[in-house]
């Protein structure tokens, strides 16, 4: 088999691995954010609790987490496990870790912005809401920036992750492939596949820094 | 009536009173500065004044209608509508500018101005564009805040404060950050305000400035208002702890 005969083999899985770093990134996102907000939270149980949250999840590996999410219905509570669960089971575990690791790269660019901008804001009237959507927020997207692109950078990585619970993405099909063709070309296409994804993941990421360069 | 009361007002930070027993009031068209050291507690007033911070004792009231108070030893302040309204009739230059970065110039100004109050936007961009003017700021609108010196920066800050039509202006040390020349311009701004007969606070180091501009000068020290009155009385004053601190200033 041919380099190019196993791209387009693993195509299908390609699309797969796609789908689950873009949805990842679109639940993890607005999640971490709340999470963000629970760890910094006033009220002291709360803060605990989003405490321990981001501990466990940052604390033991994603490849365990997926298999909880995955088997846990079944040990746990004696319901049987669907075979379209399997991508369900994927987006839920990907994105409460990601949310974790988000919320803390949001709480440290929140933490960061200087107290005069609230105070600033406050005195012209601004609502809390408002100060948070209008004056907060944006310039934090831009201080976290650099450290979100780490963060999405490993979790193309990380979707291959899926083939422990057999999860037909990319990874898992690359996996059958050399196994059946004993080869090692289909890992071969996996790598060029992982390193051109995030190549164009740094490539658009590096834009939008410039994109938010336009102030300082 | 005042425009401004503050009575009895008491803060300290961590068991360590900053204010004791504060009592001032600003008439409307007054422009008050306040004088002394550092430590003294000018800006803690200041802030009081501004809710930015609470009141440990006392009360301060704008217009007769109560801003912060006590309630059975806690501090208590107005809520919802009342509180909007008491904060939209002052407004605050601080020492540090404190623009947002990441708007332009016009938009620091009227961003307030269409989103708090709901103003026309055509109105509120020809309304900061007159302000910019009367700033010396006419070309600067689409400048970002890190294009422009500590001297624009404020003059768009004074701006900023100017769009919401306060009643009354504070300006904590607003050209303390600044060098001289800076400081000049700056002043020259608050200066023209003055003639336009804006009531306004100035906590500042500006000896001499103070005492052209000012109607009254309070010099604190320790968290009490040591000496008020006219400039002309305040500097004559035969108070220790003052001329102590003029004459400093002076050798300088």
């Amino acid at each position: 088999m041919t380099l190019v005969e196993i791209f387009q083999q693993l195509l299908p899985g390609m699309g797969r691995s796609v789908g689950i770093f873009f949805c990842t990134l679109v639940l993890s996102l607005p999640l971490g954010l709340l999470v963000a907000f629970g760890r910094m939270s006033r009220i002291r149980v709360v803060q605990l609790i989003f405490k321990a949250y981001i501990s466990i999840m940052r604390g033991t590996p994603l490849m365990l987490q997926l298999m909880v999410v995955y088997f846990g219905p079944y040990f746990i509570f004696g319901i049987r496990i669907t075979d379209s669960y399997r991508l369900y089971a994927v987006l839920i575990a990907f994105a409460i870790n990601y949310a974790a690791y988000f919320a803390e790269i949001y709480r440290g660019g929140i933490e960061s912005m200087p107290l005069g901008q609230y105070e600033a804001a406050q005195l012209l009237g601004y609502t809390k809401t408002q100060t948070f959507f209008r004056i907060i927020l944006p310039q934090v997207i831009k201080r976290i920036l650099p450290s979100v692109t780490n963060e999405v950078i490993t979790l193309v990585k990380d979707t291959s992750l899926s083939f422990a619970i057999a999860y037909l993405e990319m990874f898992t099909m690359a996996k059958a492939l050399a196994a059946a063709q004993r080869s090692v070309l289909p890992y071969i296409a996996a790598a060029i596949f992982y390193y051109v994804f995030n190549l164009l993941v740094a490539v658009i990421m590096e834009k939008a820094e410039k994109k938010l360069a336009y102030y300082r | 009536m005042n425009l401004l009361e503050m009575t009895h007002i008491q803060k300290s930070f961590d068991g360590v009173p900053v204010l004791k027993d504060i009592s001032l009031s600003v008439k409307q068209g007054e422009v008050l500065s306040i004088i002394g050291p550092s430590g003294s507690g000018k800006s803690t007033l200041l802030r009081c004044a501004a809710m930015l911070e609470t009141i440990d004792g006392g009360e301060i009231r704008y217009l007769d209608r109560k801003a912060a108070w006590m309630e059975n030893g806690k501090p208590t302040g107005p809520k919802g509508k009342e509180k909007k309204e008491i904060q939209s009739y002052f407004g605050l230059v601080f020492q540090s500018f404190n623009l947002f970065p990441h708007y332009s110039v016009i938009r620091n100004i009227t961003d307030a101005p269409i989103h708090v109050q709901k103003r026309n936007k055509e109105e509120a961009y020809q309304e900061a564009r007159s302000l910019l003017e009367r700033m010396g700021l006419a070309d600067k609108e689409d400048a970002y805040p890190y294009q422009l010196s500590g001297g624009q920066c404020q003059r768009v800050a004074i701006a900023r404060a100017l769009a919401l039509n306060p009643k009354i202006l504070f300006f904590d040390e607003p050209t303390s950050a600044l060098d001289p020349e800076l400081t000049g311009e700056v002043l020259k701004v608050i200066r023209s305000l003055a003639d336009l007969d804006i009531t306004m606070v100035i906590v500042t180091h500006e000896m001499e400035f103070a005492r052209n501009i000012s109607d009254r000068i309070i010099f604190m020290d320790k968290g009490v208002i040591e000496v008020q009155g006219t400039p002309d009385e305040v500097f004559q004053a035969e108070h220790t702890r003052m001329r102590e601190f003029l004459g400093k200033i002076h050798q300088n």
